[in-house]
C-alpha cells in the first residue's frame, strides 16, 4: 500500500466555471450567488458545514437541479440548465452520498453499465449476440477488468452489489463512474462511513485516478485531513454562500472558515 | 458429485461471459432440446401436444414478453392480453388479405404491429411511473378489447365476431386450420419459441439488458450513465409487445384455430402476470417455469383426482386452481420473491456440493 | 369541418335541446360516481395506513356482497322464517367474515411482507384477488345473484319529476346509495381527523417507524383499516348489487376505481369523492353524447383515458402530494 502522494501545483485551463449560480427550493435558498472554477487536472474540494449547499451544487453541475440564476460553463460551453444525460455525454461522471448502484446487478454488470455510452453496436447486432455484439462486450470487459484490478475488487465481481458492505459499494460506484472515462469526476462524500484503512485506500485511488488518468476531480468531503492531503484547491460554502476559495493552507488559516465550522454567529 | 464445476476454469473473457458457463448446463440444454424436438412429437399423444405442450410454449413466450417489460425493465403492465390480441387480429387480417404470402411470415409480422401499438401506449412512461403506468396499460387493455369487438373489419365482417383460421401450408403440409396435425403445429410452435427465446437471451445478456435493469433499479443513476430513459423504456415496450403479439398470433393460428371476442380480455393479462410473478421477475428460465406451473396446474387438478378415485367437477377444479394460484403468489412473494427461478438456482447450488450439505 | 362540428358543437346542442335527458344523464353519472368513489375510498384507506395498493379492493366488493347473499340463502334454507331477521343476521355474520378476512390478510400477508418494496405488496394483493375469486366461486357458485334489497329495507321504485318539459326519473335505491355514501364519507372523515384511532392511522400513514416509536401497534391499525375497507366494500357491494345484480363482472367494473384514484390522488378522501364524481359524470356524459360518434360501449375505457390525460399533465392527481425525488 503506497502512502498517498502530496498535492501538486496545477496550472491547467478552466474546465468548469460556476458563475453567480443561485438555486432555491420554494422559499429556501440552497445556493446563493456562488461563483468558482475548477481547473483541468486538479483535485478541487468543496467543503462546508452541513446544509451549506454542497450536494445541491454538485446536482446543479450534473444537471439534476436547474438553477434560477447564473450559468455553468463546461469545456467552453455556457449553459443555464442541462439534462443529466447531456452531462454524461459531455464527460461528467458522479458518485452519490447514498450509494446509487443498481442493487440487483453484479459488480461487473454495474461497472459495465458505465460503459454504455461507449458501446456502439445497435439493436440489430444485440439480437444475435454472437458476432459484433459479443466482440464489443469482450473489448469493454477488458477495460472494465482494468478498473476492477485498479480498485482491487476482483473477488466481488460476480456478487450482486446489494449484498456488499458499504465501503465496497462505494468502491464499486467509483469504478462505475471511472468506466465512463469522464473529464470531470464529481465525488459526493466518497469517504463517508469508512474506517481509517478504507479511507487510506480510497484516498490512494482518488490520487491515482488523478495522476494516471488525468481526470479532474471535484469532491465533497467532511474529513479535513483528507481534504488537506488530497486537494489542490478548496472552496468553502456556508448557508449557500461561498465564504472562502484557495489552497488548503490558505483555507486552514482563514478566520471566517474557522468561525463557520465552530458555529460562531456570522 | 454430478454437478461439479471443478476443473472448468475460464481462460478467456468470452468463456466467462457465456450464457451457460458450466458444462453440465450446456449438456442439459442440449438434452432438453433433443427431448422437445424429437421425443415429444414421437412419443406424445395428440392430447399432450394439443392441450399441454403447444399452449405451454405459447404462454411461455408471452410470459417472456411480459417479463422483459415488467421483470427486467420494471414497468408493470396489465395490458398483455390486449397486445396478444393485437398480434392475433393483425395476423388474421394479413393472412386473409394476402393469402399468397406464407403464414409464418405473417405470424412474425404481426409482432411488429403489436410492437407499434405497444410503443404508442408506452409513451406515457415518459411522465408516469409505477402503478400509474399500470393504469395506463389498463387503458390500452380495455380500449383495444373494445376495438376487437367494435371494428368489424378486423374479423372480416363476421357477424358472430369470431374468427376462424384458414388452412395454410408449409411445403405442402397443412400448418394452420382444421387439417393441420398436432405434431406439425407443435414443431412449428417449438421452433418459433426456441428461436425467440434465444434472441431474448441475447438481448438480456448484453448492453440492452443492462440498460433495462439499470432503469428498473435506479433510473436517476441510469440517466447519469448516459442511458436515455424514454428510448430505453419504449424499446422495452416494443420488444415486449412484439413477443406478446407473436404469442397471440400463435395462440389463434396454431392452438385454438380461431378466437372469439372475449379471448384477449383482462383475465389473460392477469394470467400471464401471475406466471411472471411465480416464475420469477427478471428471469427467462423463470418465465418457462411460471408458465408451466400456472398453466399445467388446472389441468392436473382436473385430471389427477379422477385417477385417484375422487370425482371432481371441471368448474370446481378451475375454482380450486384459482385459490391455489392466489396462495402460491402470496407464498412465493413471502418466501422467495424471485420465484421459481431462484428456487431452481438454489437447487443447483445444493446440487453443486451434493452429497455434502454445504 | 363537419367532424369538428360533430365533436365540439353538436353534443352540447343536444344537451341543451333536451335538458331533461341531460339531467337524467347527470344523475346517472352522479350515482355511478358515488359508487366508484366508495370503492376508491376503500383503496385510499388502505393505502393511507399501510402504503399498500390493494388490487383486491374490487373483488372484496364482490366477495362481501356474495357472502351476504349466500349466508342469507343458507339461513333461510336452515329454517329461519322471518326474512328480515335472516337478512340482518346474514349482515352481521358477513361483517364477521370481513373482519376475519382483514385479520387473515394482516397476519398472513402484510406481516410477513412488512419491509418489502411496494411492488411486492401490490403483487401480494394481486394474489389475494385470485384467491378471493376462486374462493367466492367455489363457495357461492359463479351465477349472478339477486341482492336481498327488500329484506334489508332498501327502497324500491322511483321518484319521477316533471322537469324541463320532460321526465327525470330518480331510482330510490340510487338516492339511498348517494345518501349512504355521503354519510360514510362524512363519518370516515370525522373518524380520521377527530378520534384517537384516526390520529394513529394518520401517524402510521406518515411513518411506520415513528408510529412504532410512540407505541402505536401497527398490526392493530392494519386490522382496523382492512376491516373498515372491507366494510366500505360490503356497503358498495350491497348498493351495486341492489341496482343491478351480484356477479363477478363487478370486479372488472371495480377496476374503474383506479382512474378515480389517479384523479383524486391515492391518499386523499375528498379526492376519492371528487375523482369519483368526475369520472362517473364524465363517463356517462361521454357515453351518451359522444358515444354514438365513436361506437357504443366506450364506457369500458373512457374512464381510463380521462385519467391518462390527467396523468400526463398532473401526475400526482388533483389532491395528491407532489412527488419530489431527492438524490
Amino acid at each position: 500500500m503506497r502512502a498517498p502522494s502530496g498535492p501538486k501545483t496545477v496550472a491547467g485551463d478552466v474546465l468548469l466555471a460556476v458563475e453567480s449560480v443561485s438555486l432555491a427550493f420554494g422559499g429556501v435558498k440552497a445556493i446563493n450567488d456562488v461563483s468558482f472554477d475548477i481547473r483541468r487536472g486538479e483535485i478541487r474540494a468543496i467543503i462546508g458545514p452541513n446544509g451549506a449547499g454542497k450536494t445541491s451544487m454538485l446536482n446543479v453541475i450534473n444537471g439534476f437541479y436547474h438553477p434560477q440564476a447564473g450559468r455553468i460553463t463546461f469545456k467552453g460551453n455556457a449553459r443555464k440548465a442541462m439534462r443529466p444525460h447531456a452531462a454524461a455525454t459531455g464527460g461528467i461522471a458522479r458518485t452519490f452520498q447514498n450509494v446509487a448502484l443498481f442493487k440487483s446487478m453484479t459488480t461487473l454488470d454495474n461497472i459495465m453499465a458505465g460503459r454504455t455510452l461507449k458501446m456502439r453496436r445497435g439493436l440489430f447486432w444485440q439480437l444475435f449476440r454472437f458476432g459484433p455484439a459479443l466482440h464489443e462486450e469482450i473489448v469493454h470487459r477488458k477495460f472494465v477488468e482494468e478498473i476492477i484490478d485498479f480498485l482491487e475488487i476482483q473477488h466481488i465481481r460476480h456478487i450482486p452489489v446489494g449484498k456488499l458492505p458499504y465501503g465496497l459499494q462505494k468502491r464499486v460506484e467509483l469504478g462505475r463512474a471511472l468506466a465512463m472515462q469522464p473529464d470531470l469526476l464529481l465525488l459526493d462524500e466518497p469517504m463517508a462511513g469508512m474506517n481509517l484503512e478504507e479511507k487510506e485506500d480510497m484516498s490512494r485511488f482518488i490520487l491515482d485516478v488523478n495522476n494516471q488518468y488525468g481526470t479532474t476531480i471535484a469532491l465533497i468531503e467532511h474529513d479535513m485531513g483528507v481534504v488537506m492531503d488530497l486537494s489542490d484547491r478548496v472552496v468553502v460554502l456556508d448557508y449557500g454562500r461561498k465564504i472562502a476559495d484557495g489552497t488548503p493552507d490558505e483555507i486552514k488559516k482563514n478566520r471566517i472558515v474557522i468561525d463557520a465550522y465552530l458555529g460562531v454567529a456570522h | 458429485m454430478l454437478y461439479r464445476e471443478a476443473g472448468q476454469f475460464k481462460t478467456s473473457y468470452a468463456s466467462d461471459q457465456a450464457v451457460f458457463p458450466i458444462l453440465q448446463d450446456r449438456i442439459g440444454i442440449v438434452v432438453i432440446l433433443l427431448a422437445a424436438f424429437v421425443a415429444v412429437p414421437l412419443l406424445g399423444d395428440a392430447f399432450l401436444l394439443q392441450a399441454v405442450m403447444i399452449p405451454f410454449l405459447i404462454y411461455a413466450l408471452a410470459t417472456i414478453g411480459l417479463n422483459l417489460l415488467t421483470g427486467y425493465t420494471g414497468l408493470l403492465s396489465l395490458g398483455t392480453g390486449a397486445f396478444m390480441g393485437v398480434g392475433a387480429y393483425a395476423c388474421y387480417k394479413l393472412a386473409t388479405t394476402f393469402p399468397e404470402v406464407h403464414v409464418l411470415i405473417w405470424i412474425l409480422a404481426s409482432g411488429f404491429v403489436a410492437a407499434a401499438i405497444g410503443v404508442f401506449f408506452g409513451l406515457p412512461s415518459l411522465r408516469i411511473k409505477g402503478f400509474y403506468l399500470a393504469i395506463a396499460t389498463l387503458a390500452a387493455q380495455f380500449f383495444l378489447q373494445w376495438c376487437f369487438v367494435r371494428i368489424p373489419w378486423l374479423v372480416n365482417y363476421n357477424i358472430s365476431n369470431a374468427i376462424e383460421v384458414p388452412t395454410r401450408t408449409l411445403a405442402g403440409i397443412p400448418v394452420t386450420g382444421p387439417t393441420a396435425s398436432p405434431q406439425t403445429r407443435y414443431l412449428i410452435t417449438l421452433t418459433i419459441v426456441v428461436i425467440m427465446t434465444w434472441i431474448a437471451s441475447n438481448l438480456v445478456h448484453g448492453r440492452i439488458g443492462r440498460m433495462w435493469m439499470a432503469v428498473r433499479d435506479m433510473d436517476i443513476a441510469a440517466e447519469l450513465m448516459g442511458i436515455r430513459l424514454l428510448p430505453t423504456k419504449l424499446l422495452a415496450f416494443a420488444i415486449s409487445s412484439f413477443y406478446c403479439g407473436v404469442a397471440g398470433a400463435m395462440m389463434v393460428f396454431l392452438w385454438y384455430g380461431g378466437s372469439e371476442a372475449d379471448t384477449f380480455n383482462i383475465n389473460q393479462s392477469f394470467f400471464v402476470l401471475s406466471m411472471v410473478i411465480i416464475g420469477g421477475l427478471g428471469s427467462l428460465l423463470g418465465s418457462y417455469l411460471g408458465a408451466a406451473l400456472i398453466f399445467i396446474l388446472p389441468i392436473l387438478l382436473r385430471l389427477v383426482p379422477p385417477q385417484l378415485g375422487i370425482p371432481i367437477h371441471p368448474a370446481t377444479a378451475e375454482h380450486v386452481s384459482f385459490i391455489v394460484v392466489g396462495i402460491l403468489i402470496i407464498f412465493f412473494l413471502i418466501a422467495e420473491p424471485h420465484g421459481l427461478a431462484r428456487l431452481w438456482q438454489i437447487g443447483k447450488q445444493k446440487l453443486r456440493v451434493w452429497p455434502y450439505p454445504y | 369541418m363537419n367532424l369538428l362540428y360533430k365533436i365540439f358543437l353538436n353534443p352540447f346542442l343536444q344537451m341543451a335541446a333536451a335538458p331533461d335527458l341531460l339531467a337524467q344523464t347527470l344523475w346517472e353519472g352522479l350515482v355511478a360516481g358515488v359508487l366508484y368513489a366508495l370503492i376508491a375510498l376503500g383503496f385510499v384507506l388502505i393505502f393511507k395506513a399501510s402504503g399498500v395498493f390493494n388490487f383486491a379492493q374490487g373483488i372484496m366488493v364482490v366477495f362481501g356482497a356474495l357472502t351476504l347473499v349466500g349466508l342469507y340463502d343458507i339461513l333461510t334454507r336452515a329454517g329461519l322464517s322471518f326474512p328480515q331477521a335472516a337478512a340482518f343476521l346474514a349482515l352481521a355474520l358477513t361483517l364477521g367474515v370481513m373482519f376475519l378476512l382483514a385479520f387473515g390478510v394482516e397476519r398472513l400477508v402484510l406481516r410477513p411482507l412488512v419491509n418489502q418494496p411496494d411492488i411486492i405488496l401490490f403483487m401480494a394483493t394481486f394474489g389475494l384477488t385470485y384467491f378471493l375469486i376462486g374462493l367466492g366461486e367455489l363457495v357461492f357458485g359463479g351465477n349472478p345473484k339477486v341482492m336481498i334489497s327488500q329484506q334489508l329495507y332498501l327502497p324500491r321504485g322511483s321518484i319521477d319529476m316533471k322537469w324541463f318539459g320532460g321526465l327525470v326519473s330518480f331510482q330510490k335505491i340510487d338516492i339511498a346509495a348517494a345518501i349512504i355514501a355521503s354519510v360514510m364519507v362524512v363519518v370516515l372523515s370525522v373518524f380520521f381527523s377527530k378520534t384517537r384511532i384516526g390520529r394513529a392511522l394518520r401517524a402510521v400513514a406518515d411513518s411506520h417507524k415513528a408510529a412504532l416509536a410512540v407505541g402505536i401497534s401497527l398490526e392493530q391499525i392494519w386490522v382496523i383499516v382492512w376491516f373498515t375497507s372491507g366494510l366500505v366494500a360490503l356497503v358498495t357491494g350491497i348498493m351495486w348489487g341492489a341496482r343491478s345484480e351480484v356477479s363477478f363482472a363487478l370486479e372488472v367494473i371495480a377496476l374503474r376505481a383506479l382512474p378515480v384514484l389517479i384523479l383524486g390522488g391515492f391518499t386523499s378522501i375528498p379526492g376519492a369523492i371528487v375523482g369519483g364524481l368526475i369520472i362517473g359524470i364524465g363517463e356517462k356524459l361521454g357515453e351518451f353524447y359522444w358515444g354514438p360518434l365513436i361506437g357504443s360501449g366506450i364506457e369500458s375505457w373512457l374512464a381510463y383515458f380521462i385519467a391518462l390525460v390527467f396523468l400526463l399533465f398532473r401526475p400526482q392527481g388533483l389532491f395528491g402530494e407532489k412527488i419530489i425525488e431527492r438524490v
